[in-house]
This record gives C-alpha cells, structure tokens and sequence, in this order.
C-alpha cells in the first residue's frame, strides 16, 4: 500500500518524460476509465427509471386518448352508465365509487394507525417499541391477494352474518381490508415524524406542567403534522391503486354503491376484470386505459402534493 | 374557589392521561393479537397438509388432488429474473441519487420521476407490460413479460433503499478513501457499498417478498395458465405464477379441493414471502457480531 503512495508521488514530480513502472500508469488510466464508466452507468440507470414512467405515460396515455373519439369527455366523466356491451361508456360511477372506498378506509384506517404511532413513538417502553415496529413489517410483507382470500372467506361471511343483506361483499369490506393493507403504511412513517420531534419541545410542555397526554395532542402531533399528513396520503395512494385485495371481496358490479353493502366496482377492479377480455382496438379497451390513465394522474397528484408538504416544512425549519 | 377549580381541572387532566395510555395500549395489543391471528390463520389452514408432491404436482382440472408444481416454479422464476434486470439498474439509479446527484434542478426533476413512478399502481405496470409485449412485439402473455413488468415494479423501491443505505453511510469513510488517492468509483466500490450493503440486501429482501406475491401485474402479462410442465425454462411460455394460481382456483376453477388447494397456496405464499425476509437477514446477523467484537 505505502509503495504505491510512494510510486505516485514520484511519477508526479518526474513527469511524463520518466516513466516509472509504466504497469502503474496503466493501472491508473484504468482507474480513471472505471471511474468514467461507471459514473455514466449510474447516470444510465437514473435515465431508465425516467423513461419507464415515460413509457408508462406513453402507452397508457397514447390509447387512453383515443376514448374521446367515440365518446364524449361529459359521458365519460359524468355518465354513471357503464354497459360497454350497448356503447355507454360512463365512467363516473367507478370514478365516484374509487373517492367514496379511499374515503371510508382512511376514516377507518386513519385513527387506528396514528394510534398506534402514537403508542410506539410516544408511549410504549424501548423493548415493545422494537417488537412491534418489526411484527408491523410483517404485515407489509404478505401478499395483497392473500388479503384478498382472507376477506373473501373469513371477513365475508362475518359480516353476511352481521348485516344480514346480500353477500357480503362491497364497499365496507374492501374499506376493512385496504384498512389492515395501509395500517403498517401510515403507522411507521407517522412513528418516524413524530420520533422526529425535538425533545426540546417535550421538555418545555412537561415543565408547563402538562400531562402526556396534553404533551402529545398540543404539541407533538401538531409538530409532527406534516410527516402524519403525508404518511396518510402515502397510505391513500396504496388504497387507490390496490387491486388484487379488493377485487376479490367489492362484488364486481359496475354501478353505484348505495349502501355499504351493495356489491360495487372500482377503477382498478373494473379494469382488471374486463381488461383481459376485450379487443385491443375497441372502444372498450380505450376507455379502460383512459380509466388506468386517471389512477395514474391521481397518484401523481398526490405525490406532487406531499411534495409540496416536504418544501414548505423546510423553508420554516 | 379558584383553588378549587384548578384541582378539579388538574385531577381530570391527570384521569384523562391515564385513561388515554389505557386506551393506546389496548389498541396496541388489539392490533398486535389481530396480526398474530392472521398468520396462525394463513399459516395453520393449509401448512400442515402440505405434501412434497403437492408442491410439485401439476395442477388438476377437474379431479381432486392437483398439486402447483408449475405455479411455484415460475413464481421463482419470474421473481429471478426480474431481480436479475431490475437489481443492477435499480442501484445504480440510488447510487448516482446518492453520490453524483447535484443540486439543481435535473436532480429535482430526477426525484419527481422517482416518486411518481413508486406510486404508480401496480395495475398500470402490467397495462404496460400487456402494451409492451402483448400488442406492439405480439408474442402474448409470456414469462418475459411478467419478468420484465415486475423489474418496472420494482425500480423505484430498490432505487429508494439503495439510495437511503449509502446515504447512510458516514462521509469520514469516504474522505479517508480520497486521501489515499481512490478514485471516485474506486471508493463507492470499496468503501460505501461494503458498509450499505446489510440495507441493501434487506431492502432487496423486502423487495423481493413483495415481488414474489405480485399478482396484479403478473395476470395481465404472463397470463393464467402454464405450459402445464414442470422445469419449463422457456421465457415464451405462459407464466401463472402462485399469486396468480390463488385468484385463478377461488375464482374460476371447478376442482372439488378448490378451497384446500387456495388454503395451501396462501399458506405457501406467506410462508415463502416470511422466509424470503429472514433467511437472507441470517448470514448479516452473523456479519454484524464479527464486526462488534
């Protein structure tokens, strides 16, 4: 090691006109050649990632576009008559049916996850703090249509017993499963911003004398309310694009849900239920894809928005 | 009075406290209980029948008995392969968001590109993956595919952990390496990734677990069916993966066992997915206790 150093630093000061060891040279020109290399990889591989969400904005778009061809934008935003078979391509009830599920889970969801964030940043001893974190990854980790199975053939028949109507299936049972889906989301980014929280803060509202409880309500979640807002829109995405989980328990019935347990459809189940079945070119088609192409906007929207949260709470830091 | 009132308020503040941490904890062991009955439910409905000609069998028709040889083949197959494009393009993307990025607006544009593509559903990448390969090169539903499709799905998670794992790792590191002369590439090859590399390999784990139970992306581009033989390397084969072979046997197949044979596969897929996530974590545990003593 130390006799490379050496050689370097002689090579440097005799210059090119000596050449000592020209082996060292080589090995040193092929250095800079990795270097160069390998930062063009790098930059080769970003650029990739650019160009499949191109792709994707591409493909999906390109043939969303074509639906404004045989049907009007006013039908498909606002025609709550889906019946592709007749040429009635309205899209406004999957559209309405997608806001009313995301809404009901978050309702659900939201309270339970922020609680138990509360619970492992604030309140919970060291040792439960790192069992639980762990066990919530778990949860993560199993396969959305296991969820999926799951609410069909334990969550169904509970609440047939429990409503007495129908099936079972609709809305509230894709809003409990999405809930148990985005529960571990919201829970650990939510812990995150409000372990983030200076104990400074903590500190001067103990000496206030407040309870823990105060301490928590008046000054950590406010404190802590960007991250909760933007783990919560997190959470909103996954409910918004889950598929799989929700198509097996919603009852796949393109229209309107009345009640909680009317059988219903969404975008990501209706599309994946009719997608496979359909002529490339058909209007059917495009107006699938025109549906894929408003999940996609939604989502970027939403992610513009944390963004937007993330700056502002920079500036003010 | 005023004494008075303030210890009415103090007692009820102090109730109030001790009441909520009641109210949290008992939340915290609901939800906790509830996990632990999922996976005895997943796990104890279908793991204790499970044979070893059942995880090799080809699958049945119509009699009882069948077995999901090929499905579990081509799960990890597809998983494989996938991995095998997205893993090197999906670090090299964290590492030059880690290393290289600038600070300006390219970078930011960058990062957009990032998020928007991590929440893009999973149900447009395989509308892709049917686009791609199913209309404009017209070879159809194919293992391919699926792989491919997959490895879209997975870039920007494996392109985020990369990145949060080098960052991570301390910069008196890399500036000891540049004072030995080492070049830029040298040190992110010597130095950074070493260190990052127990957070990468378990958020390739992660990555990988979530990959293998994929089954949106996988049915609209490797499709519901199998070749129908075991060890079928082909990529232009169809590629129902186990994910896929769930939906399909609850929704749509007419054997009698249906109901068994779904118990098993979810129990085979959690038990996969669990098994992805901790035996590659093993050897790192050992890695970390040579490194501490």
């Amino acid at each position: 090691m130390s006799m490379s150093v050496q050689k370097a630093l002689s090579q440097e000061e005799l210059g090119p006109k000596f050449k000592v060891g020209g082996k060292f040279t080589k090995r040193q020109a092929r250095a800079n050649f990795m270097n160069g290399l390998f930062k063009n990889y790098f930059l080769l591989s970003i650029l990739m990632l650019c160009f499949v969400l191109a792709m994707v904005i591409f493909f999906i778009g390109r043939t969303a576009i074509l639906t404004f061809k045989e049907v009007s934008i006013a039908e498909f935003f606002f025609s709550l008559n889906w019946t592709p078979e007749e040429g009635y391509f309205g899209a406004a009830l999957f559209i309405i049916n997608t806001l009313f599920l995301t809404a009901l889970t978050l309702i659900i969801a939201v309270p339970i996850s922020v609680g138990m964030a509360i619970l492992i940043a604030e309140i919970a001893p060291k040792w439960m703090r790192n069992f639980i974190r762990p066990v919530l990854d778990l949860l993560v980790g199993i396969p959305s249509i296991v969820y999926g199975y799951l609410g069909l053939t334990i969550l169904l028949p509970i609440l047939r017993e429990a409503s007495g109507e129908g099936l079972g299936d609709g809305i509230l049972a894709a809003a409990l499963v999405l809930t148990i889906m985005i529960l571990p989301t919201i829970s650990r980014i939510s812990d995150d911003a409000i372990t983030a929280v200076p104990t400074k803060y903590r500190e001067a509202a103990y000496a206030l004398g407040s309870t823990r409880l105060q301490v928590i309500f008046k000054v950590v979640l406010p404190a802590a309310s960007r991250g909760i807002i933007a783990s919560i829109i997190l959470g909103m995405t996954r409910a918004i694009g889950e598929t799989m989980a929700v198509v097996m328990v919603i009852g796949n019935t393109a229209q309107l849900a009345k009640s909680l347990f009317s059988p219903a459809s969404v975008l990501t189940s209706n599309i994946v239920m009719q997608i496979s079945n359909v002529e490339f070119d058909s209007t059917w088609n495009h107006a699938l894809h025109m549906m894929a192409f408003l999940l996609l906007i939604i989502s970027f929207i939403l992610i513009l928005f944390i963004r937007y949260l993330g700056r502002k709470g920079g500036n003010e830091a | 009075m005023n004494s008075f009132a303030r210890t009415q308020k103090n007692a009820r503040a102090l109730f109030m406290d001790r009441f909520a941490t009641g109210c949290f904890y008992g939340l915290g062991a609901l939800i906790l209980l509830f996990i632990a009955w999922l996976l005895v439910t997943i796990l104890s409905k279908g793991l204790f029948d499970i044979t070893p000609e059942f995880l090799i069998k080809l699958p049945e028709e119509i009699a009882a008995g069948g077995g999901i040889g090929p499905m579990l083949f081509n799960s990890f197959y597809i998983l494989i392969l996938s991995l095998l494009i997205s893993v090197p393009i999906g670090l090299g993307a964290g590492i030059y968001m880690a290393e290289y990025a600038p600070k300006n607006k390219f970078t930011e544009m960058l990062r957009i590109c990032v998020e928007s593509l991590s929440s893009v559903p999973s149900i447009v990448f395989g509308m892709l993956g049917l686009a791609i390969f199913a209309e404009y090169f017209g070879v159809g539903l194919t293992i391919l595919g699926g792989a491919v499709s997959l490895a879209f799905l997975n870039l920007p998670m494996l392109a985020r952990v990369t990145e949060e794992a080098v960052r991570a790792v301390p910069n008196d590191l890399r500036n000891a390496a540049y004072a030995l002369g080492t070049t830029k590439y040298q040190t992110i090859k010597t130095i950074v990734i070493p260190v990052a590399m127990e957070a990468i390999i378990t958020g390739i784990c992660l990555v990988a677990g979530r990959a293998f139970g994929e089954s949106a992306v996988i049915i609209l581009t490797a499709g519901l069916s199998t070749s129908g033989e075991m060890w079928d390397f082909n990529l232009f084969s169809p590629g129902e993966t186990l994910a896929v072979h769930l939906w399909y046997v609850q929704s749509e197949a007419i054997v009698e066992d249906a109901r068994q044979i779904a118990d098993k596969s979810a129990a085979v897929l959690v038990f996969v997915v669990l098994l992805i996530n901790f035996v590659f974590r093993v050897p790192l545990w050992f890695n970390k206790r040579n490194v501490r003593k």
